[in-house]
């Protein structure tokens, strides 16, 4: 059996109604302009039978329905988007930064003593290492509208918790390894707390429902207590034993 | 005019279920609706429901409901020895409550999951285009917001539905096919379509995997049902996340797989064996913990003409 990896990109077998498309095979903001360009033409030439379709880092999944279009059928057509393929220029503009406000503070962001503790630095530089960088949304996923964002600075390098908190609340600023993310709902979670934001990432009510979308950048921007509580944020310290 | 079922106990996990959340994965939504779309499938198909109306998926059992209002009604699905006011009632078939009439769900004695269906459907407002409810993502069912039954909640269906006297008329006649009578006690052989990390096992993990009986362990949910079994090796570790469908056959560290259901997340990094097709989905969401199953292979088309022929006698009625 040959086990030599194939050539990129290619369409690898996900199931009954459903390809992998395989563009790269490695973490780079230069991937994005691809990987939104596919999903527009996938949208463009599947029309009606295109039931899902999620990219990520690397890669795009085509779902199709499999009472319309034959397994194989959907290859073909796979396979002229892919040929007729080209990246998305506009997905490097740098219009539009999407500036996320955030409280960095120990009482809603603890591993914000544990990152000092790693790296031998003040909190104050932390925070200016965290909010200097623009990042880039490489995938959505985990839970509605939680954005993986790349790439942090080496130096925030942290790894996740050993043990996941119960509850992390809404809001809150997370980094793992090094990428960062924003809670949009309390969920289970174990990557490190830095602060909390009081933007709401996922809402029923905005058409895009959520605000961070696959190729989007994005700049954390530090504020004060007072200003996080005027834009609505809840201070609400984290519990101790959630420390 | 909306009729009303109240629950009196909600056992503990039942939810309403249409036949999924679609369009909305690239937010990190996740799909949801019914483990056992066959089940669920032949529940709606008994009262003349059209695909993909909203359903109660009744987990291990313990659910009991009173009618409000005259109502059709069908049960499909894991055998929870049903009663009507303490009078047995037999799966796989309609019946009719009267307003007052007690539905009482014991603990499923065979399979997992029981799919309770109303002529008409239930009546729920949609989430993004869905009723199916995901607690994970606080998205649907009866009240929207992903929660499960709880006492004394109300699930609406439309009167007017039943009132009809063509729907009085067929439903007592329709039967299941004979062929479709589930056997859940039997060892089930779950049909996978081989995926592309499936060169990257070494032999005698692919051997063993095929050869060899899994058990369904009690850590299994929704989201994924966890196989015991022999230790699978991939000479990859890990992946870039990367999307996934139904019935992924993902290998973690452990070497044991996890096949990923209806709530399971969006993305994810493990390799992956393959796929199970969506009828072998159906049938490992009845498996109970302990319970053998085999895994064998199939191709995407023979998996696509399945699930047509499927949808097809679902669609027919030829058992009128």
């Amino acid at each position: 059996m040959n086990k030599n990896v194939s050539p990129l990109p290619h369409l690898e077998n996900a199931g009954m109604d459903a390809w992998l498309v395989r563009l790269f095979d490695a973490i780079d903001e230069r991937n994005m302009g691809w990987i939104t360009a596919l999903v527009s033409a996938c949208k463009q030439a599947f029309g009606e039978l295109l039931v899902d379709i999620v990219p990520s880092y690397t890669t795009v999944l085509v779902q199709f329905d499999a009472l319309q279009l034959d397994h194989a059928q959907a290859r073909r057509l796979l396979q002229q988007v892919l040929r007729g393929l080209a990246p998305d220029l506009h997905a490097d503009d740098d219009t539009a930064i999407i500036e996320l406000p955030v409280w960095y503070h120990l009482s809603v962001g603890p591993e914000l003593a544990r990152l000092s503790q790693h790296t031998g630095l003040e909190i104050p530089a932390l925070i200016k290492l965290h909010s200097q960088p623009v990042y880039r949304v490489f995938a959505l996923g985990f839970a509605p509208g939680f954005a993986f964002m790349g790439t942090l600075p080496a130096q925030l390098e942290l790894p996740r918790l050993t043990q996941p908190r119960a509850q992390v609340p809404a809001g809150s600023v997370a980094i793992a390894g090094r990428q960062t993310a924003a809670y949009p709902n309390a969920s289970p979670g174990g990557w490190n707390l830095l602060g909390r934001t009081p933007t709401q990432l996922f809402d029923l009510q905005r058409p895009s429902l959520s605000l961070l979308q696959v190729g989007n950048k994005v700049r954390f921007v530090p504020i004060t207590k007072a200003q996080f509580e005027r834009l609505g944020g809840d201070s609400t310290p984290m519990a101790k034993e959630a420390y | 005019m909306q009729g009303l079922l109240t629950v009196i106990k909600p056992g503990p996990l039942s939810t309403l279920q249409d036949a999924g959340r679609v369009g909305v994965r690239h937010l990190g939504i996740s799909q949801g609706g019914p483990a056992d779309l066959q089940a669920w499938g032949w529940a709606n198909w008994l009262l003349g429901n059209n695909w993909g109306s909203p359903t109660l998926e009744i987990t291990l059992g313990g659910l009991t409901l009173v009618a409000e209002q005259r109502c059709h009604l069908a049960l499909c699905g894991a055998d929870m020895q049903p009663q009507v006011n303490g009078q047995p009632l037999t799966n796989n078939q309609a019946f009719t409550l009267a307003a007052g009439d007690e539905l009482q769900l014991g603990m499923a004695k065979c399979g997992v999951r029981a799919y309770l269906a109303v002529a008409g459907g239930f009546i729920a407002k949609p989430v993004l285009g869905s009723v199916a409810c995901v607690m994970r993502d606080q998205l649907g069912g009866h009240l929207g917001d992903g929660s499960k039954l709880a006492v004394g909640d109300t699930l609406a269906f439309a009167s007017s539905a039943f009132s009809s006297s063509h729907v009085a008329d067929f439903i007592p006649r329709r039967q299941l096919p004979v062929g479709a009578l589930p056997h859940y006690e039997q060892a089930a052989t779950l049909m996978m379509i081989p995926g592309a990390q499936f060169r990257f096992f070494d032999d005698l993990s692919l051997i063993q995997a095929f050869n060899q009986p899994w058990r369904v362990d009690p850590r299994s949910d929704r989201m994924g049902i966890r196989l015991q079994g022999p230790m699978l090796h991939c000479n990859i570790g890990s992946l870039i996340s990367e999307g996934l469908t139904l019935g992924a056959v993902q290998v973690p560290p452990s070497g044991q797989p996890i096949i990923l259901l209806n709530d399971r997340q969006t993305i994810g990094g493990y390799p992956r064996l393959g796929t199970l097709t969506p009828l072998a989905c159906a049938r490992l969401a009845q498996c109970q913990p302990g319970q053998k199953v085999r895994l064998g292979t199939c191709t995407a088309s023979q998996a696509q003409a399945q699930y047509r022929e499927f949808r097809a006698t679902l669609k027919g009625s030829h058992a009128l």
